[in-house]
């Protein structure tokens, strides 16, 4: 492997979350779950005289990512129609984007796993039409249009990417981007994002590409990752035993973790790309572009940079907050209740994403579980105050998180509240030295260490409801009231 | 006989309360009963329908209700969808389909009172100059059944021609009302491209297609078009820009006007007879009043061509989604492809294929440079010539064929042949720009003969006023073929 390289560019198709669907006003819904062809219209079905009226939101949604991938708008952009016969194609042909695509020359800064970053450049981002969906079953395949005609960014990476750690940081951010742009949900499994890596593989040093194989139906970024690195592997043995690498389309056979031939390409595809000629081009104005670039939310690199500089966050717990707009979201909402922004951090990077992976939920669906921003806050703001101390505070996250509820409220239902009455507090510590003389006649001999132990006692005693801080006070000063004694 | 009005004597007689919108219907669906054996012009007539529409047009005449085409019979050509109505754009790939939705342009008819009496006959996607491409069968010209009426919106001339139909809706992409309108000695406009919606038109060549009107005179055309032109939020290539009132236009009056007369349009080999009535109308022209002078279109010899690599190139698209995957019969094969092979193999007929493999060519890799792209390159010069024309010239006039209409069966075998019938008429449709035709003599043999008139982009009114103007200055118009 060492003396080999990877070179990888990927091909991501996401759906864009429009209303309507491109060329027509029907809905555009979740296709997984919709009964099969309920939501088409004779635009959509390809039906003989329709016509594609461009739905400009989806226009709008594609801008957005073209601007957050710091690409290049050009002005005149055309759609095209790209032919092919497939049973989930309805006309016959897709319209698409060829010779004038709407984005061009970006970049995208990926974060990898050692700290480091790196710049993928983006080669373009067009707009085109999402086809049908088929469904296999026996000898017979069924054909679900709801999907025909949604409208589908695709974003074409050049083949900056050498490994497969580095196509997943990519897939990551990229879908982190999408998500922060509220124009995808990232959900691999259902079909709405799509990542393709190309893949080729050449002795270091060769500057010349390979032959490459291209992986498609990959349904999550881990199983992207993994793919990319069997292809890798898989590429590399052939070369080092003599062989070639036939250019392919490959699966990846989730069951026994190896990609698998899926179509040869004796020759490349035809499509023959000609300007659709119902559509006028579209010009973009200048004005246009500045209004969705003025509209863009804050990115996640900007935000990580702005949670490091302004609330004082390590860069580690900075990225890993904002590597999710959700896990960001709920930790800003936090914030902004009243958390203190380390604590805060600390609680989701710790507890929380403890627990949440104890039911094997992922981190993008933070803001479902019970415990909400503002109980989270409210919590911390106990501790603060000194109501309860963190010990009380992470016993009650259990109960909030499975069932939420006013934390507050819970604290003086079950009694919870630290005792900070200096002489109940007193009282306390009296009676613990009053049971345990021989300890105290030890410390007060000079076993310092003794002091923990009679604190602990004193805890219990407390049932840990106590000011840690005011009892330590409270048991120096007796201790050396029974030294003078 | 109700059948020999015009649509705005008609209009004017049902306002009046002379006649009724039945009495009219039923004249028609009768006289398509008698002749239209021989004539052939109807694929469907929708009967029960007409009379339903035509019931409710008297209930609405009775109130006063002035819709513009309140109770007045049209056929439409069957490329343009109608809900309900079988629609087979002439093609067995699409027999007994019935679309859920109804084009823009007939439902703008409907909306305005008009009744349906049914869909005629058109070569198989618009695609000939004869209707000798139907899937179905030929339609024969009224004037002599021997030959054709022209095509492909040739069920529609000949139904207005042989008094089947008070008006009716064609289509044209390179000519297909021009040039049946000539060869059955009727009126049709050919507007700009965009001035009306093209949503349920069955997509021949979507970047040349637009749909025209038939009538007996230039007004009824003009009428018609009224009715029908306007933006389409269905369509993004429909032009929004006011619709003028066409009748308005028709003045009589074209004093000053000045009409070019291209030399590349008087070509050696067409038929004298076409050529002297022609330049016996240009002549009236002047004799109304109008400045008439030679003018060229250097171009003109590239429209065929460039036409023949534009048309067939988007009609390849166009057609691949007749694959009896979603609707429309389907021949089944053992395999996907099988199944696509023999839907389309067997259903489609020899003048379609032959243009789905010629689009196919010209838009492949290797040739799309040569061929697509050059074509469009060359279609600019073509524009150009039209609008340097226009900047010197009002109108221009030509003759819309170089023969009369040929013989049935006398140019099936030679495509190039067939090809060349609508040499004049290409060159508008490839600019985009607007045109009338108007009966304007008849050969030897009594055949008509069609002045084709052409304008800038949104010239209409200046066409139609051009036409009129001629009409209302002669009688071929008023003539009648001799069917039983």
């Amino acid at each position: 492997m060492s003396q080999y390289e990877a070179v990888i560019g990927l091909e991501v198709h996401a759906e864009l979350q429009t209303r309507s669907k491109m060329f027509c006003g029907c809905a555009v819904v979740d296709s997984t779950s919709a009964p099969p062809s309920t939501y088409v219209c004779p635009v959509c079905l390809g039906m003989p005289g329709v016509l594609p009226v461009l739905n400009h939101r989806a226009v709008e949604l594609g801008l957005r990512v073209g601007l957050a991938l710091n690409c290049e708008i050009p002005p005149f952009n055309r759609f095209a129609r790209k032919s092919y016969f497939y049973p989930d194609l309805p006309k016959g042909y897709q319209i698409s984007q060829y010779d004038y695509p709407l984005a061009v020359r970006g970049w995208l800064e990926i974060d990898l796993p050692d700290g480091s970053s790196k710049r993928v450049r983006i080669r373009r981002v067009h707009l085109e039409e999402d086809t049908g969906k088929l469904t296999h079953v026996d000898d017979h395949s069924l054909i679900d249009f709801n999907r025909a005609g949604v409208p589908l960014l695709e974003i074409v990476s050049e083949a900056d990417i050498r490994s497969a750690e580095e196509a997943e940081a990519y897939a990551r951010k990229l879908r982190a981007i999408l998500r922060y742009l509220g124009v995808n949900s990232g959900d691999m499994s259902k079909g709405v994002l799509r990542v393709e890596p190309n893949i080729s593989v050449r002795p270091r040093g060769e500057e010349a590409f390979r032959t490459r194989t291209e992986i498609k139906n990959l349904n999550s970024i881990r199983s992207l990752a993994r793919a990319t690195a069997y292809e890798i592997e898989r590429q590399v043995a052939l070369y080092e035993s003599g062989g070639q690498v036939q250019q392919a389309t490959m699966g990846w056979d989730e069951a026994r973790q190896v990609t698998v031939v899926q179509r040869v390409k004796e020759s490349a595809d035809d499509y023959r790309y000609f300007p659709e000629p119902d559509l006028p081009p579209l010009e973009i104005s200048r004005a246009w572009v500045k209004e969705v670039r003025a509209a863009l939310p804050e990115l996640p690199s900007a935000k990580r940079d702005r949670l490091m500089q302004q609330m004082g966050l390590s860069r580690y717990d900075a990225s890993v907050l904002v590597a999710e707009k959700a896990v960001a979201d709920y930790f800003e909402a936090t914030v902004q209740a009243g958390g203190d922004p380390k604590q805060v951090a600390n609680y989701i990077l710790g507890d929380l994403f403890r627990r949440m992976k104890d039911e094997g939920r992922p981190r993008e669906q933070i803001g479902d579980i019970p415990l909400k921003p503002v109980m989270l806050a409210e919590l911390l703001a106990l501790v603060a105050e000194g109501t309860i101390n963190h010990g009380v505070a992470k016993k009650l996250l259990g109960t909030l998180y499975a069932e939420g509820g006013d934390p507050r409220r819970l604290v003086e239902e079950r009694g919870l509240a630290q005792v900070r009455d200096e002489e109940a507090l007193g009282q306390a510590v009296a009676q613990v030295l009053d049971e345990h003389p021989e300890e105290v006649a030890r410390f007060l001999a000079g076993e310092e260490k003794l002091a923990q132990f009679l604190m602990g006692m004193v805890m219990r005693a407390l049932r840990g409801k106590a000011d840690a801080q005011a009892v330590r006070r409270l048991l120096q000063a007796q201790l050396e009231a029974r030294r003078k004694a | 006989m109700l059948t020999d009005l015009t649509l705005t004597e008609a209009r004017q007689r049902l306002r009046a309360g002379e006649i009724s919108a039945v009495e009219l219907t039923q004249a028609h669906l009768e006289r398509i009963r008698a002749l239209d054996p021989q004539v052939r012009a109807y694929l469907t007539v929708t009967e029960e329908r007409a009379l339903a529409a035509a019931e409710e047009a008297d209930r609405r005449l009775a109130t006063g209700d002035n819709a513009p085409l309140l109770g007045l019979p049209l056929a439409i050509k069957d490329v343009l969808t109608t809900e309900g109505v079988v629609t087979t754009a002439g093609s067995r790939v699409l027999e007994g389909f019935v679309p859920p939705y109804t084009a823009t342009a007939v439902q703008r008819l409907l909306e305005a009172g008009a009744v349906m009496l049914g869909k005629t006959n058109t070569d198989e996607f618009a695609m000939g100059s004869s209707t000798e491409n139907s899937g179905y069968f030929v339609t024969h010209n009224p004037w002599d059944l021997e030959r054709v009426p022209g095509g492909s919106s040739g069920g529609s001339a000949a139904a207005v021609a042989a008094r089947m139909a008070l008006g009716a809706l064609g289509t044209d992409t390179g000519g297909s009302v021009r040039q049946p309108a000539a060869f059955c000695g009727v009126s049709t406009v050919k507007p700009t491209y965009g001035r009306v919606s093209r949503y349920g038109l069955i997509a021949f060549a979507s970047s040349l297609d637009q749909v025209g009107v038939f009538g007996r005179t230039v007004e009824d055309t003009a009428l018609l078009l009224s009715v029908m032109a306007g933006h389409d939020p269905h369509d993004s290539t429909s032009l929004d820009v006011p619709v003028p009132d066409y009748m308005a236009a028709l003045s009589g009056e074209i004093a000053g006007l000045r009409v070019g007369v291209p030399r590349e349009y008087f070509i050696e080999g067409m038929q004298p007879e076409v050529e002297q009535a022609v330049r016996a109308a240009i002549a009236q022209l002047e004799a109304l009043g109008a400045d008439v002078r030679e003018i060229s279109l250097p171009h003109t010899e590239y429209a065929l061509p460039v036409y023949y690599l534009v048309a067939p190139s988007e009609a390849s698209a166009n057609l691949a989604r007749f694959d009896g995957v979603r609707y429309g019969p389907r021949e089944n094969g053992r395999t996907l492809w099988e199944t696509y092979k023999a839907t389309r193999g067997q259903r489609f007929g020899a003048e379609v294929k032959r243009r789905i493999m010629l689009g196919t060519y010209a838009l492949s890799a290797g040739y799309y440079d040569a061929y697509y792209l050059k074509a469009q390159k060359v279609r600019t010069l073509i524009k150009q010539d039209f609008d340097r024309a226009f900047a010197d010239v009002d109108v221009i006039a030509t003759p819309t064929t170089p023969t009369t209409a040929f013989r049935i069966g006398e140019k099936t075998d030679d495509p190039l042949q067939m090809y060349l019938s609508d040499v004049f008429t290409l060159a508008a449709s490839l600019a985009g720009i607007c045109g009338a035709v108007v009966p304007c003599g008849f050969d030897g043999q009594g055949l008509p003969i069609g002045l084709q008139i052409l304008g800038p982009a949104l010239g209409e009114e200046i066409v139609l006023r051009t036409a009129h103007a001629y009409q209302q200055s002669t009688d071929w118009h008023t003539r009648t073929p001799p069917l039983g």
